[in-house]
């Protein structure tokens, strides 16, 4: 519950400060969110298999993160951001998804 | 408010209460706590109790769902709230401004598509503007033609007596209070002013055209049926110091008039006003010959 009231008090505070982004920041917050939501379905999968630990969560979303963003960071100094970029959505989209099938399992056996 | 320890009367989500002691509950010995966000599936519901296990994971959330003021609440909601805050920060991010968070070579792209329509866009203007630069033309060659026919019918309006007329001319008085100048003096003094080059003519209250005729009656003398009374009152435009001397030429149409018996005055004037007007009716059998016959 807390988690909840906590997201939408984010999302009403980005509304309602309408902050702008750092140029430096652009290119990797898009990836960032997409492997915080990653780390996210993570931990509602591990929740629901019994085995959440709240400072596990903390580590696996903020290096998630950051790895994610490192990495993106790297493909642009490469010459290669976009299609690395590209790669990590990929791959953090295949977990998200496996994540979200195994809560559905969870749930509704099915 | 977050302690450090969880108080026994509120077991966090991982350990689950005693009083539930569900047979696929994880055991104890598994060796490492999995990684919240790579945590592989451990085949979590055996297949004796699949409807307990589905009640099993809906009271965990429940569990979760429930306001309490637990470190791993406490955090989970911190980190919800900063990832709600970039969703929506990245959101309208998106929606603002999309050129500043693209790579190089999309802004190439984007700069050579915005270029490539530019071309075509300039070619769509020069294009447009030959269109407009044509119709113009054709509309200001309608507008000539339009004018040169109005002009051409306020002409041919004077001359045929259709409209009223103003301009320098001449005004002839002839008294005849006997009625003693004939019909053929008068009209020799309308072909006097014709050929002095007056361009409308008026007699009394009658405009005289190309078809007029004056012809002797019993009672006087008729101007295109319609009795003329003395005194004759001319009005003529035209060059006045070429009608006047014209009209008072020795033995000219003045001296017949005075010779048959009228008095006659004639005065230029700046301005003369020829109002009388006549109807012309359309030719009944001739029609204009055909262009591409007459050239």
């Amino acid at each position: 519950m807390i988690a909840v009231i906590g997201l939408i008090i984010g999302a009403a505070v980005g509304l309602f400060l309408e902050p702008t982004v750092p140029t430096a920041l652009q290119p990797y917050l898009p990836i960032a969110v997409v492997a915080a939501l990653d780390a996210l379905f993570g931990g509602l999968r591990a929740l629901l298999d019994g085995n959440f630990d709240d400072r596990v969560f903390l580590v696996s979303f903020l290096s998630n993160v950051v790895v994610a963003a490192l990495i993106v960071f790297l493909g642009d100094q490469l010459g290669v951001g976009t299609q690395l970029s590209t790669a990590v959505v990929v791959v953090l989209g295949i977990r998200i998804f496996s994540n979200a099938a195994a809560i559905r399992r969870h749930l509704f056996k099915a | 408010m977050t302690s450090e320890q969880p108080t026994p009367e509120q077991p966090t989500p991982e350990q689950p209460t005693p009083e539930q002691p569900t047979p696929e509950q994880p055991t104890p010995d598994v060796p490492d706590v999995p990684d919240a966000g790579t945590a592989p599936a451990p085949a979590p519901a055996p297949a004796p109790a699949p409807a307990a296990s589905t009640s099993r994971s809906w009271r965990a959330i429940g569990r979760a769902l429930a306001p309490r003021a637990t470190r791993a609440q406490v955090l989970a909601g911190l980190l919800c709230a900063l990832l709600g805050f970039a969703i929506v920060v990245q959101v309208q991010q998106n929606r603002s401004d999309g050129l500043s968070s693209l790579r190089q070579d999309e802004l190439v792209r984007i700069l050579d598509e915005v270029t490539q329509r530019t071309e075509e866009l300039e070619d769509q203007a020069v294009e447009l503007r030959s269109q407009r630069a044509e119709l113009a033309t054709g509309s200001d060659t309608r507008r000539a033609a339009r004018e040169a026919a109005t002009e051409r019918a306020a002409q041919q309006g004077i001359l045929a007596g259709r409209l009223p007329a103003e301009g320098p001319g001449v005004e002839l008085t002839i008294r005849d209070a006997d009625r003693q100048v004939p019909a053929l003096v008068l009209y020799n003094v309308l072909e006097e002013l014709r050929n002095a080059g007056a361009e409308a003519v008026q007699i009394n209250d009658l405009r005289v055209t190309a078809s007029t005729y004056v012809v002797d009656t019993p009672d006087g003398v008729s101007v295109d049926g319609t009795l003329l009374e003395p005194p004759y009152r001319w009005r003529a435009i035209g060059d006045p110091e070429v009608i006047i001397p014209a009209l008072n030429m020795p033995g000219g149409a003045l001296a017949v008039v005075r010779g048959s018996g009228g008095e006659s005055t004639v005065e230029a004037r700046t301005t003369v006003t020829v109002d009388a007007v006549r109807e012309v009716e359309p030719p009944q059998f001739a029609t204009p010959v055909p262009a591409a016959e007459a050239g």
